[in-house]
C-alpha cells in the first residue's frame, strides 16, 4: 500500500471519501488477514472512518491518511479482543490457507489481499443470494442500505443475510486463501457470475419507480475493474470487464426525463466513448474460447456491435443475430432467444423475428418483454388491433413504472 | 477445526449390491486412498469414520410433547442412502473439499463440528 499523501485532498471530507472509495477493500482485507476476526473488522473500519471525520476536521488531514485509518481500526479490534479475553470469551477465528503466516508486516509492504477477499465472498459454499451482496459490502464498502436497494429487499433483510453469510464463513472454515491452480479458473467464473448478477440487478430492476439505478450498477463495474487490476490476464475477467464497460457506457442516454429511451432513440453523443474504447480494446485481446468466458465474450461482442454503430440504421444486425444464435446454442436460454428474435427482426424483417418467438410462451410465462416484443413486431406489420392487445398483456405483467410508461406510450402511438 | 463428512448418497454410482466385485474393490481402494491422503497431509488428521448399512436398518426416535415415538427407517427420505461418515481435523473447508475428491463420487454433506469445550 502506498502512503503517498500527495494524492489525497487536504479537505477532510474529500480525503475521507477518497480513502473510502480507493482503499476500503484493501484495508478490510489487511485487517481480516491480520486479525482473522471477520466479525469485528467491518464495524471497526466503519468506526475508524467516523473517527476520522471528527479528528481530521480539527487536526487536518494526516500525512498518511490510509495508515491513520488502518491503525485506528486495528487498535479498536485489539481493544475488543482484550475485552473478550477479560470476560473469558473465545470467538472463532477465520480459517486461513496453509501458506498463511502471522507477521507484523509493515503496512507499505503488504501484498494485495483483495483477490483473496473477493474469492472468499464468492465461495460456492455460500448462498448465491449472499455472494455478490457480501462482495459489494466487504470488498468495496457499499453501504448495506444501498445493497438492499440493489437487490430489492429491506435493509433489515439484507443485514441479516450478510450476518448469516459471515457467520457461515467463520463457522464452516471457509478460508482466506488462494485456491489451488485448477480451482482458480472455476472459482473466477463464479466470481464473474456474481459481479454480473450485481450489475444486471442495477441495470434492469423489475419493480418500483427507478428503471436504472446507475450508481448501483456502477458499484458492480467498480468491482469488475478491481478484479481486472488484480488478475488482468484472466480471460473471464477481461470479458466481464469489457461487457460491463460497454453496457454501462450507455447509462446516461437510457433515460430521458424519467422515461426509458430505446437504443434506437438514444443520443449517441452522451454515450461514454472512453469507456467504449476501453471495452473494445479489451475485447480485441480475447480469442474465441469456451465455457462461461465465451458466454461473456459473445455478450460483449453484441454490446460492441451496438457501440460501434454511429447511428441506429448503421447497426450490423446480421452480426448481432448470429452472435445471439451462438449464445443460444451455448446457453439454451429463452431470454437469449427473445433477444435473438429482436435482432433477427431488424436484419430480416418482423416475420422472421415472430417465427423465433414460437414456443417461448411456456418458457417465459411471466415475462412482460415477450408480449411487448410480439406487439412491436406485429405493429410493424401493420396490425394495430392485435399489437394493442399484446401491449396490454405486457402492461399487465410489468412492475416497473418507467417501463410501464413506455408501454402506454406505445399503445397511445398505435392510434395515430 | 473438526469436520463431519457425511457420505449422504451414491450420486451417479450404482448401489453397492449392483456393483461388480471389481467395482466394489475399486471403491474400497478409494477409501484407502482417502485414508492415505489424510495421513500424508501435515495439517489433517482422520479422527474416525464408519460404514453404515442402508436406511432400512435405521431406527428413528422423535419426541413430541414429551412422548417419544420409535419408528422403523431413516429420519428423512433423503437420508435413506447414507453410507457412512468420517470425522476429521482439517485447517479449513477447502482442504476437506479437496480431500473428498479422492473418495468415490458420492453425494457428500460437510458440516463443521461445534467446539463445545
Amino acid at each position: 500500500m502506498t502512503s503517498n499523501s500527495a494524492q489525497y485532498s487536504t479537505c477532510p471530507e474529500r480525503a475521507i471519501d477518497q480513502v473510502y472509495r480507493a482503499e476500503w477493500g484493501r484495508l478490510l482485507a489487511l485487517l481480516v488477514s491480520r486479525t482473522r476476526r471477520l466479525d469485528l473488522v467491518e464495524d471497526a473500519l466503519s468506526d475508524a472512518f467516523t473517527a476520522a471525520a471528527d479528528r481530521w476536521r480539527d487536526d487536518g488531514v494526516p500525512g498518511n491518511p490510509v495508515g491513520w485509518i488502518y491503525t485506528t481500526a486495528y487498535r479498536r479490534i485489539l481493544g475488543r479482543i482484550r475485552a473478550e479475553a477479560v470476560a473469558g470469551r473465545k470467538a472463532p477465528l477465520l480459517a486461513v490457507g496453509p501458506d498463511w503466516a502471522q507477521n507484523e508486516w509493515p503496512i507499505d509492504e503488504l501484498a494485495d489481499e483483495r483477490l483473496h477477499l473477493i474469492l472468499l465472498c464468492c465461495h460456492p459454499a455460500l448462498p448465491r443470494s449472499s455472494q455478490s451482496a457480501l462482495a459489494l459490502r466487504l470488498v468495496i464498502g457499499t453501504p448495506t442500505d444501498q445493497i438492499a436497494r440493489l437487490f430489492l429487499v429491506s435493509t433489515a433483510t439484507m443485514a441479516a443475510r450478510l450476518t448469516r453469510a459471515k457467520k457461515k464463513i467463520v463457522l464452516a472454515g471457509i478460508p482466506l486463501a488462494a485456491p489451488l491452480e485448477d480451482e482458480l479458473r472455476m472459482r473466477l467464473d463464479e466470481v464473474c457470475r456474481t459481479v454480473y448478477l450485481a450489475f444486471t440487478s442495477g441495470y434492469t430492476p423489475g419493480t418500483g419507480p427507478d428503471l436504472l439505478r446507475v450508481d448501483l450498477a456502477g458499484e458492480a463495474v467498480r468491482l469488475a475493474a478491481l478484479l481486472h487490476d488484480l488478475v488482468p490476464e484472466a480471460p473471464q475477467v477481461k470479458a466481464l470487464f469489457a461487457l460491463l464497460a460497454l453496457q454501462h457506457s450507455r447509462r446516461e442516454a437510457r433515460l430521458r426525463q424519467g422515461r426509458l429511451v430505446r437504443m434506437a432513440d438514444q443520443d449517441r453523443r452522451s454515450w461514454r466513448h472512453d469507456e467504449i474504447e476501453l471495452g473494445l480494446g479489451l475485447l480485441s485481446t480475447l480469442p474465441p474460447s469456451d465455457g462461461y468466458v465465451e458466454e461473456l465474450r459473445l455478450q460483449a461482442l453484441i454490446a460492441a456491435e451496438h457501440a460501434r454503430a454511429p447511428s441506429p440504421d448503421q447497426t450490423d444486425w446480421d452480426v448481432i443475430a448470429r452472435r445471439y444464435a451462438e449464445l443460444e446454442d451455448r446457453t439454451g436460454s429463452a431470454v437469449v432467444r427473445l433477444n435473438r428474435a429482436v435482432a433477427l427482426a431488424e436484419a430480416d424483417g418482423p416475420l422472421a423475428g415472430l417465427a423465433l418467438l414460437e414456443g417461448l410462451d411456456q418458457l417465459l410465462p411471466d415475462s412482460h418483454r415477450l408480449p411487448a416484443v410480439r406487439g412491436d413486431l406485429i405493429a410493424r406489420m401493420g396490425d394495430g388491433d392485435q399489437a394493442r392487445s399484446w401491449f396490454l398483456e405486457a402492461l399487465e405483467r410489468c412492475d416497473n413504472d418507467v417501463e410501464r410508461a413506455h408501454l402506454r406510450d406505445r399503445i397511445e402511438g398505435l392510434r395515430t | 477445526m473438526k469436520y463431519f463428512v457425511l457420505l449422504a448418497g451414491m450420486g451417479d454410482l450404482p448401489t453397492w449390491d449392483e456393483m461388480s466385485p471389481e467395482e466394489q474393490e475399486a471403491g474400497l481402494a478409494k477409501h484407502v486412498a482417502f485414508d492415505e491422503a489424510c495421513a500424508s497431509h501435515p495439517e489433517v488428521e482422520l479422527l474416525g469414520g464408519e460404514a453404515l448399512p442402508d436406511g432400512s436398518m435405521a431406527t428413528t426416535l422423535r419426541t413430541r410433547g414429551g412422548d417419544m415415538t420409535i419408528t422403523d427407517g431413516p429420519f428423512a427420505e433423503a437420508a435413506e442412502q447414507i453410507g457412512g461418515y468420517y470425522v476429521l481435523e482439517a485447517p479449513n473447508l477447502d482442504t476437506v473439499i479437496e480431500l473428498c475428491k479422492v473418495l468415490p463420487a458420492y453425494d457428500i454433506e460437510l458440516r463443521p463440528i461445534l467446539d463445545m469445550s
